[in-house]
């Protein structure tokens, strides 16, 4: 059972669904001990990272899946602002993230060749890939995701980085720490190609 | 790097789906949860759905009808027609889609938008602009499907309303809708120039020429309905979408339009 962490955040409808799609089995929730009892976790989101962070404070889901991460080393599967969150902390914002992650937070920023580029990021883009990993398996060579974000992940450990993307210059658009895992994009919004990725989640990772 | 966004635009009209020209004659294409089920199958990069007789007839998004086409559409959607109340847009959203487009609304209350953007962040908030020309030439927004005149300039409205937080414009030529002409690119330039947002050409696109067009004028994604739906001189409804290979030898053509 894979539990689609609900903090107040977006969109979980889309992700249920494509993991129905899947033949994942999955609940959207709160609650600590559905939580606990779930093999795997996502923890989706779209808004503002404080707003992100907040929204699991007031809900006390810090410790909880501090716990769930860090000692029972659950996979955890954080979908854009999901996966920003795992970071230490967002240019964005004020309040600290989860910290799972040696990185941060920043946003687009381009070089006098790129000006013209829109902010936020929006739209299909692909990946090139860093580091074979399961939740990567198979993926179509022109597989391609769907992005909005204005912010994207620096890392300081390069091993953290699965996959990047290019939006005028190279950003990691997957990221993973032993269980851990994040997308920048939307796999839930990406097709088959977003298809695959969830199915590798519930079923290889 | 991002391709060009290229947009499935559809209308509903009392849960059917229907194509327009120039707003009016509404033709019947078919249900609207097969339609989009079978462009899910094509694998196209974004869908808008407008609901052309919401607003006009007073009445609240078919929501249960959006749960539906939800549940099979495995790429981005926008949702348009009949958003009065965040509480609508709320609903909305929760169902699984991914933006709203607010229309009539906007242009009676700027403030709507900031209300909308300030709830669901401005990447989920788009305005639709339906633009015509009026009898001297000048472009005009319109609302309530086309049958309402507001006095305002596009440009100057697309300037507020990024100002209020839209994310994004969906600027529709009324004059090129269904005609398949291609779109109005003088409207297209004039508003991207004004605008840092990324702006949706809608109205007149019948090849993927026209598309490119559009693009070399500044828009961020192209929409179109009857190049999607039509097929032939009679205009039989065929669903169809170009393949990513059509798009990106457009992309490589001798003329070095990028799309």
């Amino acid at each position: 059972m894979i539990a689609i962490i609900d903090y107040g955040m977006g969109n979980l409808g889309s992700i249920a669904n494509m993991l129905r799609k899947v033949g994942a089995p999955n609940v959207i929730s709160s609650d600590p001990e559905v939580i606990e009892r779930a093999d795997k976790l996502i923890l989706p989101g779209v808004g503002a990272f404080d707003t992100g962070v907040k929204n699991l404070t007031d809900r006390k889901l810090i410790p909880l899946l501090n716990r769930q991460a860090l000692q029972d080393k659950k996979p955890v599967l954080g979908v854009c602002l999901g996966m920003q969150l795992l970071a230490r902390r967002s240019e964005e914002g004020q309040l600290p993230g989860l910290s799972w992650l040696d990185a941060e937070i920043i946003r687009f920023k381009f070089d006098e060749d790129n000006v013209d580029l829109k902010i936020p990021h929006m739209g299909w883009n692909t990946l090139q890939v860093c580091q074979t990993h399961s939740l990567l398996a198979e993926l179509d060579a022109h597989a391609r995701f769907y992005f909005v974000h204005s912010y994207h992940l620096a890392c300081a450990d390069t091993r953290n980085v699965l996959a990047q993307t290019n939006y005028g210059y190279d950003f990691p658009s997957v990221v993973m720490r032993e269980n851990i895992l994040g997308v920048q994009f939307h796999p839930e919004k990406s097709h088959r190609f977003g298809m695959k990725l969830l199915k590798n989640f519930a079923e290889r990772v | 790097m991002t391709t060009t966004r290229v947009i499935p635009c559809l209308l509903l009209r009392h849960g059917g789906l229907v194509k327009t020209v120039k707003f009016k004659d509404p033709k019947y294409l078919g249900d609207p949860i097969n339609i989009v089920k079978i462009f899910n199958d094509k694998e196209v990069d974004e869908i808008v759905l407008l609901d052309i007789a919401a607003t006009v007839e007073n009445k609240r998004p078919a929501f249960d009808l959006l749960a539906k086409i939800t549940s099979e559409a495995f790429m981005p959607l926008a949702y348009g027609g009949g958003i009065r109340h965040v509480e609508d847009i709320k609903t909305i959203l929760r169902l699984g889609v991914e933006k709203v487009c607010i229309n009539a609304h906007a242009v009676e209350d700027f403030s709507f938008v900031r209300v909308a953007a300030d709830f669901a962040g401005s990447q989920s908030v788009v305005v639709s602009i339906d633009v015509k020309r009026n009898p001297s030439g000048r472009h005009e927004v319109h609302t309530c499907a086309g049958t309402r005149t507001t006095g305002l300039d596009p440009v100057n409205y697309a300037m507020e309303m990024q100002k209020q937080g839209a994310g994004e414009l969906l600027l529709n030529s009324i004059d090129r809708d269904g005609t398949m002409q291609g779109y109005d690119l003088e409207l297209i330039r004039r508003v991207t120039g004004a605008v840092t947002i990324p702006v949706v050409a809608c109205g007149g696109a019948g090849t993927v020429q026209h598309l490119a067009e559009a693009v070399k004028e500044g828009a961020s994604a192209v929409a179109a309905g009857s190049m999607f739906v039509f097929q032939g001189p009679h205009r039989a409804v065929l669903i169809s979408y170009p393949t990513h290979q059509d798009l990106h030898q457009l992309a490589q053509n001798p003329a070095g339009v990028i799309l």
